[in-house]
């Protein structure tokens, strides 16, 4: 018991620490709604989270799925690609050099930037916001996986070589297993971008999502929601990160 | 003399930045079946790049090297290779390390039954039966170091080779697996070579000891061969003057006539 409390304490201490202070503010500057008002905001909000009166005002829950929708999508294919790809870059020296320029170019990119591609491509806002989450989170899965491949001991390679492994079963039983660990990071750290992609990217593009729904309830002024939102986004990116944490745990060897 | 692994006029050449480096030369030896040869040396004297290319996993400049009446072109299950850091696969158990190498050697011709038994017969040799379902990170140095030779052993390889194998072990360990090792090589008349530091360790376990200069250019200075009559138990050679001379005669050679200058 003692022991939880001394784990708790300081994150407890923290987090009231920080209400406070958002309280404080909120008292100097009558525009920003404090903690309580917020609260009672949120009680209403979640009271009723899936109803639907037309395109533009549903509940608060449809529009996380859908941004969860969204990124799921462009974050899938992205996995589909960029990790195949990263270990083929990271096994093949060639295609190593042949790619270096193109994504060091191509990954500082500003995601945001990708969207008017995305638009005159697919000609239509959702797919442009998927492709935007695809572009932006398929880079720390090729580097990650690359550089996994990379830095397999030599000695596990040895072993391969000694034994006369098949391809196949070099990847199988040395390769896959190996580079499992810097792949989950690379899938974790693409996650993370997704989900901080999609809130701006949605603001552009409109719809249903969270984004969206950030910025319409900009345009009503109910500055308690844009606070309930923000919120939301940092939860749902915990968990997010912590479902991942989990599965790395799961895949690590030592 | 009966020549199973053959080794004549090799020599290594490694390119490097600074030119070529010349890390063997000159090397001849052959060896019988059912010999326990060590490779000893200083540090850089090239007794693993010797050792390397008897597996394979480099090929030499010059020479011609032969097991078993075959040239040696590349690595393959016939070399068994024990490596001074275990090289088990932590993502396996100690059952799965094993029936790999077994699977890769008899997959084509034995049932997975008898594949089975193979592996577990081959743990049960390094008396680890108990651990066949843990993992590497679960059991200790020394463990690991037995499960590396049980899959080497599993594969029933024309040449069992190790690259300092007790290196990185304690003392009593060391003993202890070096006792196994002897045992183990007794019974299944493996042919050995051993790469080692150890001098004790030389003489207690080898037909022959290859000692070698120091690099570069490193050739093969003297052969000893060690007559003591096996079985060999550690703590009778302790007081026997034949044990000590093979000894004295190998520190000779490395301290007085090879002597490193100071690093």
């Amino acid at each position: 018991m003692n022991k939880i409390l001394k784990i708790l304490l300081p994150s407890v201490l923290g987090l009231l620490l920080f209400v406070g202070l958002w309280a404080l503010v909120s008292q100097t500057s009558p525009q920003l709604p404090g903690p309580i008002k917020t609260w009672d905001s949120a009680v209403q909000l979640f009271s009723d989270p899936f109803y639907r009166k037309g395109p533009n005002d549903q509940g608060i829950g449809w529009n996380i799925l859908a941004s969860l929708q969204r990124v799921g999508i462009g974050f899938g294919m992205a996995a589909a690609i960029g990790i195949p790809l990263g270990f083929m870059i990271g096994r093949f020296d060639f295609l190593n050099r042949m790619t270096a320029p193109i994504i060091s170019l191509l990954r500082p990119v500003s995601p945001l930037a990708w969207l008017p591609i995305g638009l005159l491509v697919f000609k239509a806002a959702n797919p442009a916001a998927i492709w935007v989450i695809f572009i932006s989170s398929i880079w720390p899965m090729i580097i990650n996986t690359a550089a996994g491949v990379g830095r397999i001991p030599q000695d596990y390679m040895n072993v391969a070589k000694v034994l006369n492994l098949s391809e196949w079963k070099i990847f199988t039983k040395i390769l896959f297993p190996a580079v499992l660990p810097h792949m989950i990071t690379g899938i974790r750290l693409s996650i993370g971008v997704a989900w901080l992609v999609i809130v701006a990217a949605e603001m552009l593009t409109g719809g249903v999502g969270i984004g969206f729904w950030v910025w319409d309830e900009w345009n009503n002024l109910n500055v308690e929601h844009i606070i309930i939102a923000i919120f939301v986004v940092g939860i749902v990116g915990l968990l997010l990160e912590q479902m991942l944490v989990l599965l790395a745990k799961r895949f690590s060897y030592e | 003399m009966e020549k199973y692994v053959q080794i004549e006029n090799v020599q290594m050449v490694f390119d490097t930045r600074k030119g070529p480096f010349v890390a063997l030369r000159d090397i001849n030896l052959n060896i019988a079946q059912g010999e326990f040869i060590s490779l000893i040396g200083h540090s850089g004297c090239g007794k693993s790049t010797l050792l390397n290319l008897v597996a394979g996993l480099t090929l030499p400049s010059g020479g011609a090297m032969l097991c078993a009446q075959r040239e040696i072109a590349g690595p393959g299950p016939d070399r068994a290779v024990v490596f001074q850091n275990h090289s088990l696969l932590p993502w396996l158990t100690c059952f799965d390390n094993v029936y790999l190498a077994v699977e890769r050697v008899f997959g084509g011709s034995e049932s997975r039954a008898v594949m089975k038994k193979r592996t577990q017969d081959a743990l049960a040799l390094v008396g680890l039966s108990h651990a066949e379902h843990k993992h590497p990170h679960e059991i200790s140095g020394g463990m690991k170091q037995r499960v590396g030779i049980a899959r080497a052993l599993s594969m029933q390889p024309k040449v069992l080779l190790l690259d300092e194998p007790f290196g990185a072990l304690d003392a009593l360990t060391r003993a202890h697996l070096q006792d196994e090792l002897m045992k183990i090589a007794a019974d299944t008349k493996s042919t050995v070579i051993m790469v080692t530091h150890d001098v004790d360790e030389a003489v207690l376990l080898s037909d022959r000891i290859v000692m070698m200069t120091n690099g570069p250019a490193a050739v093969i200075g003297e052969i000893l061969e060690v007559n003591l009559p096996r079985p060999r138990a550690r703590l009778e050679l302790a007081n026997d003057s034949k044990y000590h001379q093979y000894r004295s005669a190998v520190l000779d050679f490395l301290y007085r006539r090879q002597l490193r200058p100071a690093a």
